[in-house]
C-alpha cells in the first residue's frame, strides 16, 4: 500500500514519528491534515501496542484499540535506532523529511548522535519536535512524569474531586500527554511556517507539565495571582455560601445544568418550569420564587435545597438524550454527562457525519472511529487508513524508496535492526 | 534579533470568552498582529467575569481577560451600525486570518460571514469555532466549557466508582479547542502560502475533544463496554494514587509501573517488613490488595512533606509529583521558574499581573509577552495607522456611535 492519494493541506510534507504512547496523537493529527506520516517503531512494536483496551479483550500487539485510535493515516516501519545500521537508515530518512516527532527522555537522541544539531547538519530545514514530561531543560528535566505525576505537577489534579476524598485524575489514558501532543503539532506547524519564510528548521520543545499548567491556570494560578486565593477541589466561588447542584441524576445517568440567577434567570429558567408545570411536576414553592430578586449569594441552603427538590424529581423522568433535545429546542443549557455510549449515539455528531468507518481486513471487520477535528472548505481533512501493522510498510519504504534489496532486508531483520 | 514565528501575520479577532482568544493569544505572543474587536454594549464575557485583581471589578481588571489577550490590539466597534460594519470589512480586507466563536449562524446574521468577507478578501482564512459546529440540528445551541466537558465524556470518567462523577476542573475543554484551532489555522496558512487559496474552517469544539476520549470510545464500539470512573487507579500499576502528606491538604502522586520502580520505592521508604510480604511482591498481588497497599503507603507519606516525598522518590527513579496548587506553581516550582512559564507584566490599572507564555518553545524564535489591552485602547492606532483613516472620518464614526 502506497502513500495516500487523497489531497490534504499538508500533502508535501513528510513526518517521521518516533513518538510513543499518547504522544502518537501528534503525528496522527498531522496525518489527518494530509501529511505523509511514517510511524517508526522499534522491532516488534512500540510500547503503546501493549496498552488496552483491546479488540475483544485480546491483548495482542495488533489489537490494541489505544494503538488503533492514535495511529490512523500513518504508514508504519520498524527501525532500531540504537544500532549503527539503524541510525544510518534513520539519517537517510531525515534527509528527505520535514519533521521528526519524538517523546524520548531528554538527551536520549543526543546520546545516539541524533539530536537536533546532528539532524540539522543532515537537513537544514528539519523540524524536531520533542515532547517530554518537564521539558528539555531545568532541574526536573530527568524526572519521570507519567500522567498522574504530570497532572499533579501542572496543577489540574489538586482541583478535582470530592472534598472528603483525595484529589482525583481523569481515568484511563493520559489527558496531560494528549494536550501536549496536540500542542506539539501546533509547534511543528509554527516551525514549518517560519521555515517557509526564513529557510531553516528548528527544535520545538513541549513540556507536558506546562501544557497542564495552562489548563489549570484559570483555577490554580489565576485566583492566586489576582487575590492570593488557593482554589481547592471543594470548589465554588469564595463568595457563595450555599452548595448549588450542577450535576443532576436523570433516568439513565446524569445531566449538567445550573439554575440561573440574575437578569437572565427568568428567561433561562422559565422554559424548564413551564415544562415541569405541563407535566404536573412544578410546585408552589417554585412558582412563588421572585427570580428578579433571587440570588444564590444571599439565600439559604434550605431554600436552595427546597427549590431543587422538584427539579431533581423531574430530571429523573427523562434520559439525558431527551433532556438535551428538549434543551436545544427551548434554548435551555442542559447537557448530558455523557458516557462513551452517549457520545457514540449523539444526534449532532451523527448529523455532522462525524464518524468514520475504517477497514481492518485482518480482523474481517470495519470499526467506527472519531472523525476529523475540523471541517475545511477548500481542502477537507480526511481519515482514510487504519493504524499500521508492525513493519507493515517496511517493503514500501526500505525497498521501494531507499533501494534496499530483499536480501538486505532479511539481514537487517535478523540483526534486529528492523 | 531573531524573527518571530508569526511575524507579519495579521489577525482580525471577533472572538470572546476563552477558546477564540486563547487561540489568537498564541498567535499574538509569537508575533502576529491581532486586532480584537470589542464593544461596550456586548463586552467580552471575561471582561465582566472575575476573578478581578484585588476583588475590585472592572473591564480592565479581569484575570481571565488579561491572561488570554496578551499583546493584542483592542478596538471598540459597534457592528450594529452600518459604518461600524464597514470598518470591520476593511479590517477583513487587511487581515490574513479572521476568527470568531459566536454560536452557529450569528456571524452570518451580523453580515460578516465567510461569503461576505470573501468578497472583500478572496484569500481570507476564516475560522469559526463554536461548541457543536456550524451545521446540524444542535448547531445554534449555546454552551460553555464546563458543559462541553460533561458532554464530551470527561466528567463521567473522573471521580470514584461509588460516587457521582466530578470531572476535571471547570472549563476543561476550553483549553483543548484553541490547540485544534491553531493547528488547522496554521495548516490553512501554509496551504495558502503555497496555492494562494484561503478557506473557511468550521471547528466544532465537541469534535476535537472527542479525540481525547478515542481509546475508550473504541472500547464501546468494539466491545460494547461503557467505561466508568476509577478514582486514581490504573489497571497495570500499583501503587498508583494520591497520598496525603504532612500539612493542610497536601498530597503527592506516586506511580509504580515496574519491578525496578517497586524495589526502589521499597528502598526509599526504608524496606519495611510489610513490603516483603507475598501479597505485595508482584503487581497482580498488589492489585488484589490495593486498598491495604494504599493505606500502608500513606502511613509513610503522612509524616513527610509532599516535596520531600517527591524528591526522594524521583532521586531513586520512582515517578512521584506534588499535587501543586496555585501558590506552588507560581511561587515555588523551580522547574517552571527555570523555564520561565510565568511572566509578570506591568498593567496601568492592576499594577502587575502574571501571564503564561505559549505552551511550546522553539529554539530559534523568541516569543514576547505584552500586557492585554485596555478596552478600546488602540482605536486610534488601528483606524489611523492600519486603515489610514483621517481625523474627519474618525470623528464621523464617533458621532454616529460606531466606536463603542
Amino acid at each position: 500500500m502506497s502513500k495516500r492519494t487523497i489531497k490534504g493541506m499538508l500533502d508535501p510534507y513528510r513526518v517521521l514519528d518516533l513518538a510513543d504512547m499518547e504522544c502518537l496523537l501528534c503525528g496522527k493529527l498531522l496525518g489527518d491534515l494530509g501529511a505523509d506520516v511514517i510511524k517508526i517503531e522499534r522491532p516488534g512494536g512500540d510500547v503503546a501496542r501493549r496498552i488496552g483496551p483491546f479488540y475483544h479483550d485480546e491483548a495482542d500487539p495488533e489489537k490494541s484499540l489505544f494503538w488503533f485510535a492514535f495511529n490512523t493515516n500513518k504508514r508504519g516501519i520498524t527501525l532500531n535506532i540504537e544500532t549503527t545500521d539503524g541510525r544510518e537508515i534513520f539519517k537517510r530518512l531525515v534527509k528527505s523529511a520535514d519533521c521528526v516527532i519524538e517523546s524520548f527522555p531528554p538527551g536520549y537522541l543526543d546520546k545516539l548522535g541524533l539530536g537536533y544539531e546532528a539532524l540539522e547538519k543532515l537537513n537544514q530545514g528539519i523540524i524536531l519536535v520533542s515532547i517530554t514530561p518537564f521539558g528539555q531543560s531545568g532541574p526536573y528535566r530527568d524526572y519521570k512524569g507519567p500522567d498522574i505525576v504530570a497532572w499533579a505537577m501542572g496543577g489540574e489534579m489538586y482541583l478535582s474531586g470530592d472534598s472528603d476524598l483525595p484529589p482525583v485524575r481523569v481515568s484511563y489514558h493520559s489527558q496531560a500527554y494528549m494536550h501536549a501532543a496536540v500542542e506539539a503539532a501546533v509547534g511543528a506547524m509554527a516551525a514549518l511556517y517560519y521555515r517557509a519564510i526564513n529557510g531553516e528548521g528548528q527544535h520545538v520543545d513541549v513540556s507536558v507539565q506546562e501544557c497542564v499548567a495552562q489548563v489549570s491556570h484559570q483555577f490554580s494560578t489565576m485566583p492566586w495571582d489576582t487575590n492570593r486565593v488557593i482554589q481547592t477541589r471543594a470548589g465554588g466561588s469564595p463568595s457563595s455560601r450555599v452548595r448549588v447542584t450542577r450535576l443532576w441524576p436523570c433516568k439513565d445517568g446524569y445531566v449538567i445544568f445550573s439554575v440561573s440567577t440574575g437578569i437572565h434567570a427568568k428567561r433561562n429558567n422559565q422554559p424548564l418550569f413551564e415544562w415541569m408545570e405541563s407535566e404536573g411536576m412544578a410546585d408552589d414553592f417554585l412558582r412563588n420564587i421572585d427570580w428578579d430578586t433571587f440570588d444564590f449569594r444571599t439565600t439559604t441552603q434550605e431554600t436552595v435545597d427546597r427549590l431543587e427538590e422538584p427539579i431533581k424529581k423531574f430530571f429523573l423522568l427523562y434520559t439525558s438524550a431527551e433532556l438535551l433535545q428538549w434543551g436545544v429546542k427551548h434554548r435551555v443549557q442542559v447537557y448530558p454527562v455523557s458516557t462513551t455510549a452517549d457520545i457514540i449515539g449523539n444526534v449532532q455528531l451523527a448529523a455532522r457525519e462525524y464518524w468514520v468507518e475504517l477497514e481492518h481486513p485482518e480482523l474481517a471487520t470495519t470499526i467506527k472511529y472519531p472523525g476529523v477535528f475540523a471541517k475545511a472548505s477548500e481542502v477537507p481533512l480526511s481519515i482514510t487508513r487504519r493504524a499500521p501493522l508492525v513493519g507493515e510498510h517496511n517493503q514500501d519504504i526500505y525497498v521501494g524508496e531507499l533501494g534496499f534489496s530483499s536480501e538486505e532486508l532479511l539481514i537487517l531483520k535478523q540483526a534486529n535492526v528492523i | 534579533m531573531r524573527k518571530k514565528l508569526f511575524e507579519g501575520i495579521k489577525v482580525l479577532d471577533f472572538s470572546w470568552a476563552a477558546v477564540g482568544p486563547i487561540t489568537t493569544k498564541t498567535l499574538s505572543d509569537y508575533g502576529a498582529e491581532v486586532i480584537k474587536i470589542e464593544s461596550t454594549s456586548h463586552p467580552d464575557g471575561t471582561r465582566v467575569g472575575g476573578p478581578f485583581k484585588d476583588n475590585i471589578p472592572g473591564f480592565n481588571r479581569s484575570g481571565c481577560f488579561n491572561q488570554w489577550n496578551t499583546g493584542k490590539l483592542s478596538i471598540l466597534l459597534n457592528l450594529a451600525t452600518p459604518k461600524g460594519l464597514q470598518v470591520a470589512k476593511r479590517l477583513a480586507a487587511w487581515a490574513d486570518i479572521v476568527i470568531e466563536n459566536f454560536s452557529g449562524g450569528t456571524i452570518e446574521r451580523m453580515g460578516l460571514g465567510y461569503e461576505e468577507l470573501r468578497k472583500v478578501n478572496p484569500k481570507i482564512i476564516m475560522l469559526s469555532s463554536c461548541m457543536m459546529g456550524q451545521t446540524g440540528p444542535y448547531a445554534t445551541h449555546p454552551g460553555l466549557g464546563p458543559l462541553l466537558t460533561a458532554l464530551s465524556g470527561f466528567n463521567h470518567i473522573t471521580g470514584w466508582p461509588d460516587r457521582q462523577p466530578v470531572g476535571p476542573s471547570g472549563a476543561y475543554t476550553d483549553f483543548m479547542g484553541p490547540r485544534f484551532a491553531m493547528l488547522v489555522i496554521l495548516a490553512a496558512l501554509d496551504y495558502r502560502r503555497r496555492t494562494g487559496k484561503g478557506q473557511y474552517l468550521d471547528l466544532s469544539q465537541f469534535e476535537g475533544s472527542v479525540h481525547f476520549m478515542a481509546p475508550v470510545l473504541l472500547d464501546y464500539v468494539v466491545n460494547q463496554r461503557v467505561v466508568r470512573r476509577m478514582g486514581n487507579r490504573l489497571s497495570y500499576a500499583a501503587p498508583h494514587g494520591a497520598y496525603r502528606c504532612s500539612g493542610e491538604d497536601r498530597w503527592v502522586a506516586i506511580a509504580v509501573f515496574t519491578d525496578e520502580e517497586w524495589e526502589s520505592f521499597c528502598k526509599v521508604i526504608g524496606d519495611p517488613l510489610w513490603t516483603k510480604e507475598t501479597k505485595f511482591s508482584t503487581l497482580l498481588a498488589r492489585k488484589k490488595n490495593e486498598d491495604e497497599l494504599d493505606r500502608l503507603v500513606e502511613e509513610w507519606t503522612i509524616s513527610r512533606s509532599a516535596e520531600e516525598v517527591m524528591k526522594l522518590m524521583q532521586a531513586a527513579g520512582v515517578p512521584a509529583g506534588v499535587l501543586q496548587n496555585g501558590e506552588d506553581l507560581q511561587e515555588h516550582d523551580p522547574q517552571l521558574k527555570y523555564r520561565h512559564l510565568y511572566w509578570s507584566l506591568d498593567h496601568p490599572e492592576v499594577g502587575k499581573y502574571t501571564a503564561l507564555r505559549p505552551d511550546f518553545v522553539v529554539s530559534k524564535s523568541p516569543y514576547e509577552l505584552k500586557r492585554a489591552p485596555l478596552q478600546g485602547e488602540h482605536n486610534e492606532y488601528v483606524l489611523k495607522k492600519i486603515l489610514g483613516m483621517s481625523d474627519e472620518e474618525i470623528a464621523e464614526l464617533v458621532m454616529e456611535g460606531c466606536l463603542q
